[in-house]
């Protein structure tokens, strides 16, 4: 039996991502078999006149639906009218701290003020495979209410709200065995069924990667607007050489990127005072990327155990040990974002 | 149909990002071909490739032969005594295969939807031309349960579907913290529900031995992986902790060395003395034995064993 001929194995061309990028969205048809491979989406503008839509039981239905803009974007950007600055938290690479990150900048801006106005922050996780947010905040085991506005985010503190998939599984355990398709819908309806209501900032934690959840959450706020990405690595090569294709993505998606954050940098021993590189910079660590690529470096946050610890009891690090070095790193990291987004201490917040 | 020569498959899942999947596939690699057995890895983390870093093959590429695609070697069999002069250092083959090597440029993002992806760990399954009589293939996954693990599951259910015991099993790893834990529990479910078997649980990053004053600190907890692997009634393969000599071995290619008198699991490591070698930095002696000296190796020889007694038992193509 000779084996089936097989497509050339090609580099993908960066027009590609391109195109992947800026296909306009349109609303999701509903579908009857699952997508093929090589399937340009059924939510871009090819959808049904693609080479591998020939022969899908799907062809028909991607072909006559409407085309044009996905009518839900503008209703996206209605819900988030609301929103003043909106931050992506983004990285490459997994268990960067791209979550505890998300959770301190989030607590860090929510004990902020500008001017004598508490700021209103939201914390949006967009991992759905993973979610992590809400243990991080301490809402665990809170479920999602509907109201006549919409899902409502689930409070933690009276300035401080989030919505994460897992206020929606019946078991805390649970696997989300999800395709593409499927995430991008949940996140849609994140943005546009969840009542945000005023907020000056909402934080987006993002999975490792740059596939379907990146695209989604880009292209659905696309309208509403980003004020930019924080961007998360670890000092060692392996982990840079992820968040250079992090780096890549946001160049390509037109995202601008507000800085990025060195995590883990350097562990100080508690019990003899003495500084070790666990993950050494061997290639200069995040400072000599900023460089490189002419993007500002935002600090670096020491490793601190108890961080994690804080993270697993749900309780805001800063507010924990206020004195200790990490703190201070992420404070002028909160000081930083604020900087970029021109969000002035002094309550001038420039749109 | 490459699939059909190999012995046996071994997954490497977890939950969570960054625990150390490359890392740990990458030593159960460097450990399986150092007790003798050829080795395959193949890397499906489509948007961030670690394989071709961590082996130090990333200006490798892949060629295109008449029916697939070859591998990159990183070292061939070695059945000869080496120079060394501690002990022969006999090990079998091991060969790669990452998207990282078919892409052009290092920084270059891979902007890729659902669909994309599937078709990709497809067509890596299938029409990868693996060594015949390859005894290993361990296959390195990004995070999560989506795309690429559904895609994965379902390819390799339907090639070993005339021969179920080739595909062993899978190999969970976790860190200590709760945070860890709580997704690397959801990647349980996830064998369970598509059926496949887990052959243990490795907890990673379990404590750091402050070089300065020997004192371990557990830097993200402990304990999470032996609770969550009794909760789930799976094996505990072991802790392995943070050694930053490895990262140096890997990142730099620096052949480990310890302070005086540190031992582990009941050997004691090569130190500054015991090797006389003054040109730690331009010791050219592959990966592989190298690796011998890092302080990880007697742990992960212990897992290795677990994991192969496990596996060679079960009815395979013997």
């Amino acid at each position: 039996m000779a084996p089936p001929p097989d497509p050339p194995l090609t580099p993908p061309p960066d027009e590609e991502s391109q195109s992947v990028l800026n296909a306009p969205l349109k609303a999701a048809p509903a579908l009857v078999a699952p997508e093929p491979e090589h399937c340009p989406g059924p939510e871009s503008e090819q959808a049904g006149k693609g080479d591998a839509c020939a022969g899908c039981p799907n062809q028909a239905i991607c072909a006559s639906a409407p085309k044009g803009p996905d009518p839900d974007i503008p209703l996206i950007a209605e819900r988030l009218a609301g929103v003043r600055h909106k931050i992506v938290v983004l990285s490459g690479k997994g268990g960067v701290g791209k979550s505890s990150l998300s959770s301190m900048l989030a607590f860090g801006f929510a004990a902020s003020k500008a001017g004598d106005e508490e700021l209103t922050v939201g914390l949006m996780d967009a991992d759905i495979t993973g979610p992590s947010i809400p243990k991080m905040l301490g809402v665990e085991d809170e479920s999602i209410h509907i109201s006549g506005e919409g899902w409502s985010p689930v409070w933690v503190s009276d300035n401080l709200c989030t919505m994460s998939v897992q206020f929606m599984l019946p078991n805390r355990d649970d696997a989300v065995i999800w395709r593409g398709a499927k995430k991008n819908g949940l996140i849609k309806r994140f943005l546009k069924d969840v009542a945000w209501g005023a907020l000056d900032v909402l934080v987006v934690d993002t999975p490792p990667g740059t596939s379907d959840e990146h695209l989604s959450v880009n292209s659905f706020l696309k309208e509403a607007g980003i004020d930019g990405a924080v961007l998360v690595t670890t000092p060692q090569e392996v982990s840079l050489l992820d968040v250079r294709k992090e780096v890549d993505f946001c160049r390509k998606a037109d995202i601008k990127i507000l800085g990025i954050v060195e995590n883990m940098s350097g562990f100080v021993c508690p019990n003899c005072r003495g500084t070790s590189q666990i993950f050494r910079a061997s290639t200069g660590g995040a400072r000599r990327l900023a460089e490189e690529e002419g993007i500002p470096f935002l600090g670096a946050v020491p490793l601190d155990p108890r961080i994690g610890m804080a993270c697993d009891f749900g309780e805001s690090f800063l507010d924990a040990y206020p004195d200790s070095p990490a703190s201070t790193a992420l404070l002028e990291v909160v000081a930083g974002v604020r900087k970029a987004i021109h969000m002035d201490s002094n309550g001038v917040a420039a749109g | 149909m490459s699939l059909k020569d190999i012995k046996h498959i071994l997954l490497v899942l977890s939950g969570k990002g960054g625990v150390g999947k490359s890392s740990i596939t990458t030593q159960l690699a460097l450990t399986l071909s150092l007790q003798g057995h050829s080795v395959g890895v193949l890397d499906i983390d489509l948007t961030g490739p670690s394989i071709p870093r961590f082996f130090g093959i990333e200006d490798a590429k892949v060629t295109q032969a008449p029916g697939g695609l070859v591998p990159v070697q990183v070292h061939a069999q070695s059945t000869s005594g080496s120079t060394e002069g501690d002990g022969s250092m006999r090990y079998g083959a091991l060969s790669c295969m990452s998207l990282g090597f078919i892409l052009s440029g290092r920084n270059q993002a891979v902007i890729w939807r659902g669909p994309k992806k599937t078709a990709m760990v497809r067509q890596f399954l299938t029409s990868t031309l693996w060594p015949s009589g390859l005894n290993y293939l361990l296959i390195d996954t990004p995070p999560g349960t989506s795309d690429e693990h559904i895609s994965l599951v379902e390819s390799l259910l339907t090639e070993t579907a005339s021969n179920p015991s080739q595909l062993a099993g899978a190999v969970v790893v976790t860190t200590p913290q709760a945070i860890s834990v709580s997704d690397v529990k959801k990647e349980l479910n996830f064998c369970r529900k598509v059926g496949v078997k887990v052959l243990g649980v490795v907890e990673n990053m379990a404590g750091f031995v402050c070089p300065h004053c020997m004192e371990c600190t557990n830097v993200f907890s402990a304990g999470g992986g032996a609770a969550m692997a009794i909760e789930f009634g799976v094996p505990f393969l072991g802790s392995v902790p943070l050694d930053p000599a490895f990262v140096g071995l890997i990142e730099e290619g620096i052949r480990p060395v310890y302070p005086q008198g540190t031992v582990v699991e009941g050997q004691a490591m090569e130190t500054e003395e015991t090797r006389a070698i003054t040109n730690r930095e331009s010791d050219k002696a592959p990966l592989v034995e190298k690796y011998t000296s890092c302080s990880l190796y007697p742990i992960f020889a212990k897992i290795c064993k677990q994991v192969t007694d496990v596996v060679e038992i079960t009815p395979a193509s013997a």
